[in-house]
């Protein structure tokens, strides 16, 4: 997100999920779709299957893979030298847009300065990509009419996520794949209501909109709006620096909503040392989480279909979801909890239901100005932008020119994951999660068909490496980092490389996060999951 | 029996489904057919969206921590001990020693008022969730 704001002023999907349907070429690189994201996994293939053209770029064999016209194998964390390279050969065949390069961007010779230290040679020294195929690759992307450059959390969680966005958008412009149906740069979020959190400010630096705590006229209007003398206009800290501040014990007080932050945090043991150092923690929750279950107080929340409210999607879709059945017990909405404790704390809020609460949303934010109860009930979801009832929501971004006028092109230089593997820690462990389960599977396992299905924790090791180590399918192994050990069990299978590892983070009899790296992009403060380095032996 | 406009809680997809219920019962899903984002489809998670809803591990009675066990309480009680508690802290450590984790599962109505409460009723711009991750 943060990536994407600096380059062109919003950091969403550019583009809609029926795009898909109509575009020429994917790229997809740091995404396993069809796991992650079905539906929009299966508008890939279904494309595909009508002769759209599809480039992977990604370390493991994923499902996709089958599909592929071309699939790129780059080693772990070397994204930006890939895409560096794929530009540096896109200019030098004179393949950039140049007339989209010249109205819409600025930044041009600076990028043209550091891809040309990319040439495929040096590419593939640095990624395990050979020339031929890099070029490829590049000629595909640039000649396509209409190609939707798509990436997820592959991208976004390593110490480099934010250039690997920049990247992406750099990658995007020069060829002028922006700004018109099926095209576009195209993160897809994990958590269903991502893109809404981060839309309403649920962020250290912005209030709803994007509006900047620091910017006096914003300070101002939220000020009116909301009856309070002084806001706050220091930005906050984010969850890293939570945690690191509750460890110093800067930070006494913790209230947590709807999250499991010991399971879903790099580093796990360095979080319940954080955790159990405040003086006071809260949570608010359907379920007993293990976060919870360090808590001073609990508060039971509904589900989701035991009360009314909007989600946007990955698409920037405001969608309305309806309330079905009553809570158990005296579990009760978020937003009642919420509006009683604020009440309590001398801040009374007295709204009677979501819709209430969407007319505030309505009043300060802009992007949302025009998106009601009243037209989400009528019809399936309103894009934003929608800036006034009229306004029939925006299905592609930057048109005619970017939200923050022109797009810049900012360049970036290759930087390996920070900690590699060496003599020691000779393997590269990479995390994601798998199809049948959800995050930190506080939902999904205990949904029996999900659980049946993939009920415990598995490490995929490459065939040629299990044999080197004597590791047998099915066998448990013992992974050990530099911050602690988790023991599962193998899967053999070519889908990960020699010298990789993968394994999922849903499990809490094998909670993978003990071993990640604390390592964070400095910018976007997203913890390396995607890379750390350990050891692998057979538990005898 | 009632059908019911909701989105999938499990991906950022924003599937859409009717939930079927009895009561209070959640029965079955019924895929939207003509909702733009997944036109009557859905993957095994969306399908498989009700059944922890009625989990019998729900929590359903407000929790506090005696004697380094959690134990039940009422709302008032449990409500007015994290309100004290919190308005104590910042008394004595000021707004900056409060932070605030929202969500991403939850919807933006909860999420807008959540740090509508950090800021304005607590006075400190600590809020995030955890979708960095
Ligand atoms: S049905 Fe599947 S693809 Fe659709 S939102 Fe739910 S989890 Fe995502």
């Amino acid at each position: 997100m943060v990536g994407l704001a600096a380059t062109f002023g919003s950091g969403a999907m550019t583009n809609s999920i029926n795009d898909f349907d109509g575009a020429d070429l994917f790229l997809v690189i740091g995404s396993n779709t069809t796991s992650q994201h079905p539906l929009i996994g299966s508008r890939i293939i279904n494309a595909v299957k009508r002769g759209a053209k599809l480039l992977l770029i990604d370390p493991r064999e994923i499902q996709l893979a089958e599909f592929a016209d071309l699939h790129l194998r780059h080693d772990i964390g070397t994204d930006v030298a890939v895409l560096n390279g794929i530009m540096n050969v896109i200019i030098e065949e004179g393949l950039d847009d140049k007339e989209f390069v010249e109205t819409r961007t600025e930044g041009f010779d600076q990028l043209k300065d550091v891809v040309s230290k990319y040439p495929p040679r040096v590419v593939e020294k640095i990624s395990g990509i050979n020339s031929h195929d890099l070029k490829k690759a590049a000629l595909m992307y640039a000649k396509a009419d209409k190609a939707m450059l798509v990436y997820a959390m592959g991208i976004t969680q390593h110490t480099t996520g934010v250039d690997n966005v920049k990247t992406c958008a750099n990658l995007a412009m020069l060829t002028g794949h922006l700004g018109r149906p099926s095209t576009g740069v195209n993160p897809l979020r994990g958590q269903n209501n991502v893109q809404g959190a981060c839309d309403m400010g649920a962020l250290p630096n912005v209030y709803s909109g994007y509006q900047p705590v620091t910017d006096l006229a914003v300070k101002k209007k939220f000020e009116d709006a909301w009856g309070v003398a002084a806001l706050n206009d220091k930005v906050g800290l984010t969850i890293i620096d939570m945690m690191i501040a509750a460890q110093k014990g800067g930070l006494k007080a913790l209230y947590v909503m709807g999250e499991n932050p010991l399971m879903s945090d790099p580093d796990t043991s360095h979080i319940e040392h954080a955790l159990s150092n405040l003086d006071f923690l809260v949570v608010q929750d359907i379920f007993l989480s293990e976060t919870a279950a360090k808590a001073d107080v609990v508060l039971p929340a509904a589900s989701f279909a035991e009360k009314e409210g909007t989600y946007t999607n990955t698409e920037r879709r405001v969608q309305i979801s309806g309330k079905a059945i009553s809570s158990p017990g005296l579990a009760r909405p978020d937003w009642q909890i919420i509006c009683e404790l604020s009440t309590l704390a001398g801040y009374p809020m007295n709204y009677k239901s979501p819709v209430d609460i969407m007319k505030d949303i309505n009043a300060v934010t802009p992007s949302y100005a025009g998106i009601t109860y009243e037209r989400l009930e009528r019809g399936y979801g309103l894009q934003w932008p929608c800036i006034n009832e009229d306004h029939p929501g925006t299905p592609y971004l930057h048109k005619d020119k970017f939200s923050k006028g022109k797009g810049t092109f900012i360049p970036c230089e290759f930087k390996p994951v920070v900690e590699m593997p060496d003599e020691e820690y000779d393997f590269m462990l990479t995390t994601g999660r798998i199809y049948y389960q959800y995050h930190t599977g506080t939902m999904t396992r205990r949904t029996s068909i999900l659980d049946r299905e993939a009920p415990a924790a598995l490490v995929e090791i490459n065939p040629e490496d299990a044999k080197k180590l004597g590791i047998k399918n099915n066998e448990i192994v013992e992974l050990t980092s530099r911050r602690g050990s988790i023991k599962l069990k193998a899967e053999i299978t070519k889908r990960v490389p020699q010298n990789v590892v993968f394994s999922t983070f849903h499990f809490h009899e094998s909670p993978v996060n003990i071993l990640t790296s604390p390592a964070y992009d400095p910018i976007a403060k997203i913890p390396e999951y995607k890379g750390c380095a350990v050891k692998v032996r057979r538990c005898a | 029996m009632r059908r019911t406009r909701t989105v999938c809680p499990f991906c950022g997809c924003g599937c859409s489904f009717y939930l079927l219920s009895e009561g209070d019962r959640v029965t079955g899903i019924e895929p939207s057919p003509l909702n733009p984002v997944n036109k009557g489809m859905l993957c095994v998670k969306g399908w498989n969206a009700h059944e922890f809803i009625h989990s019998p591990e729900r929590l359903t009675t407000p929790l506090i921590r005696k004697h380094g066990s959690l134990v039940e309480s009422t709302w008032d009680e449990a409500l007015k001990v994290v309100a004290d508690r919190f308005l104590d802290i910042k008394k004595q450590f000021g707004s900056r020693a409060l932070a605030f984790l929202s969500s991403a599962k939850v919807t933006n109505e909860e999420n807008y008022l959540f740090m509508k409460m950090a800021r304005a009723a607590f006075g400190t711009n600590n809020v995030d969730h955890c979708a960095r991750l």
